[in-house]
């Protein structure tokens, strides 16, 4: 556990585990996400990169193998709990609140951070602090102007970027983003990685993504993972020489030029 | 507050119902009484399956424990306090919600529904078949509770036009706290559980806690309309708590439109109405009012509640597809 000693390190997972019957979907998996750093998790579909992340954010529970956040075992706690530690995730398939506002989507977002469920006679659209935050998280995430639109009428793009929206307002220090990417057209995902980039400065970011150009264009790091288990990690430089991610995953993809 | 035509509806029908008593047809007038407390019910019904998502098929349960509770708290020939039974038996009827929610708000969808029917069978039987509540036969509630205080009586329940007024007055309070608990924080995150559970749990909210105290204050709201009930009628049986009970008052909900508070009021309403046309005219009454329901919810999805938008919209000459 060389890792947990940096002290950059924010998330580690060590040699996580994640059986379903006889199918070992994740196998030892280690990860170090640190502050500073967009780390992305490469791999072929049922490669098991959606499994890992479940497992990091909590909802899905390891079978072996422990998560570290700021160098305490966070294994045991749920989605739930995870989040008010500081982990925020994404989802692959857009997960908001249709029928609300976008503002009322990370107005949401950001009164999980201080919840007094007891004062049932408080409006919550009068609340200063939550609003503020979660204008501010709004703006951040690039939907300035969006703020008063139902979320289900949103592009897609946009949708996405509710979706980080919403994680920016509960100040987590983690972000575990699903495919953020999936979906957007090449101006939405531009301006998106330019969002990732400016989020990476100040947090730790896990990034599943298949769009290659836009992972080697922002990564720090990459984790490339086959069958359930790490095939190689490190800066893309050295992902991009490895001749065992050529072999196994690089050299189907058309879109992966070295 | 702002005025708006929503506004101005609510207060018209408030005041329609305030002067019902001046008609002085008392049948009609104790009907529209047991037809609030049934609106009451609907409401504290509402916030379960229309607001948390929680579709309880059992219901009747806590009306049943805080209507028993009256008639047991009460003693036998003398009144018992209002500021006494009233607290009393709602905080019973919340507790007991607070107990079965425990257990049954771990499970979800059908299974949510068939063990919450489940636990309102328990106390059904519970009641039915030990002598605790006089058994099959029930209750009586021999003299009702008295508002009297230090020597001051502001009301009498046995007065039937104060029982109005007072039903009326509770209706109202009902109504009030619940437009208020949805707007605070609270309520909002109920809102947000029902539109989207996995995403609350991931934003950091133990939905569990949240639907459990949504589910307890719901059983107390339910309590209300279960004392009132009791002090209406007189008498209690464990008819309250059977899941014809529980079914009629989700079907109050589900006819004026899940998720409007005076949706429920409208549907309690349009129910006891069914019921009352349908059982002048057949004897198969119940068979015109499936019809009714099942034509209802086919040609008017969104119940009551939806219709003043779709008026508009048609005026409008929209598109009916919101």
């Amino acid at each position: 556990m060389t890792e947990s000693r940096n002290p950059e390190a924010l998330l580690v997972a060590d040699k996580i585990t994640r059986r379903f019957g006889g199918l070992l979907a994740n196998q030892d998996v280690c990860l170090t996400l640190a502050r500073g750093q967009l780390h992305a998790l490469l791999g072929p579909n049922g490669a098991g990169k959606s499994t890992c992340i479940n497992m990091l954010s909590g909802d899905l529970p390891p079978s072996s193998g422990r998560i570290l956040f700021q160098g305490r075992d966070i294994s045991g706690l749920t989605a739930a709990q995870r989040s008010l530690v500081g982990i925020g995730r994404s989802y692959q398939r857009t997960n908001i609140f249709p029928k609300f506002t976008v503002l009322e989507n990370v107005r949401l977002a950001a009164q999980s951070r201080r919840q007094q469920p007891w004062r049932i006679f408080t409006n919550a659209m009068r609340q200063q602090w939550m609003l503020d935050k979660a204008r501010a998280a709004i703006e951040e995430a690039g939907l300035g102007g969006r703020a008063e639109r139902i979320a289900g009428v949103l592009s897609h793009g946009e949708q996405r970027q509710l979706e980080i929206a919403m994680v920016l307002a509960t100040d987590a220090q983690v972000l575990l983003l699903d495919e953020p990417l999936a979906g957007m057209g090449s101006e939405e995902s531009g301006k998106m990685v330019e969002l990732l980039k400016r989020l990476r400065q100040t947090r730790a970011i896990l990034l599943v993504e298949h769009d290659m150009d836009a992972v080697f264009a922002v990564a720090d790091v990459i984790t490339v993972m086959v069958n359930g288990q790490v095939l190689e990690s490190g800066p893309p430089a050295q992902i991009r020489a490895s001749i065992a991610v050529q072999e196994a995953y690089l050299g189907q993809e058309d879109s992966f030029h070295v | 507050m702002k005025f708006d035509i929503s506004t101005a509806f609510k207060l018209l029908a408030l005041v329609a119902l305030a002067c019902v008593p001046l008609a002085g047809a008392d049948f009609y007038t104790e009907l529209i009484a047991k037809t609030l407390v049934m609106a009451i019910f609907a409401m504290s019904l509402d916030l379960l399956v229309g607001f948390t998502g929680l579709v309880s098929f059992g219901h009747a349960a806590y009306f049943g424990v805080a209507a028993y509770a009256v008639a047991l708290l009460s003693p036998k020939y003398e009144a018992a306090s209002l500021w006494y039974v009233l607290p009393a038996s709602v905080g019973l009827a919340a507790l007991a919600a607070l107990v079965v929610g425990v257990f049954v708000l771990r499970t979800k969808g059908i299974y949510f529904i068939m063990v919450t029917l489940a636990f309102a069978q328990m106390f059904f039987y519970v009641f039915h078949d030990t002598p605790l509540g006089g058994g099959s036969d029930g209750l009586y509630l021999n003299v009702k509770p008295t508002a009297e205080i230090a020597g001051f009586q502001p009301f009498d329940l046995d007065n039937p036009t104060h029982l109005y007024y007072f039903i009326l007055a509770m209706l109202v309070l009902v109504y009030l706290f619940l437009a208020r608990v949805l707007q605070s924080p609270f309520g909002r995150v109920l809102v947000g559980i029902k539109s989207n559970e996995h995403r609350m749990q991931s934003l950091g909210y133990v939905t569990f806690r949240y639907k459990l105290a949504a589910f307890a204050l719901a059983g107390g709201l339910g309590g209300v309309a279960g004392f009132l009930y009791s002090v209406v009628f007189g008498f209690v049986t464990p008819e309250l708590m059977s899941w014809h009970q529980s079914g009629n008052v989700l079907l109050m909900v589900i006819l004026g439109g899940m998720g409007n508070l005076v949706g429920a009021v409208a549907g309690a309403f349009a129910f006891v109405a069914m019921q009352e046309v349908f059982s002048m005219w057949t004897k198969h009454w119940q068979l015109a009012m499936g019809l009714m329901i099942v034509a209802a919810v086919l040609f008017m999805p969104g119940g009551l509640s939806a219709v003043p938008g779709r008026i508009k919209r048609a005026l409008q000459g929209g598109s009916a597809n919101d």
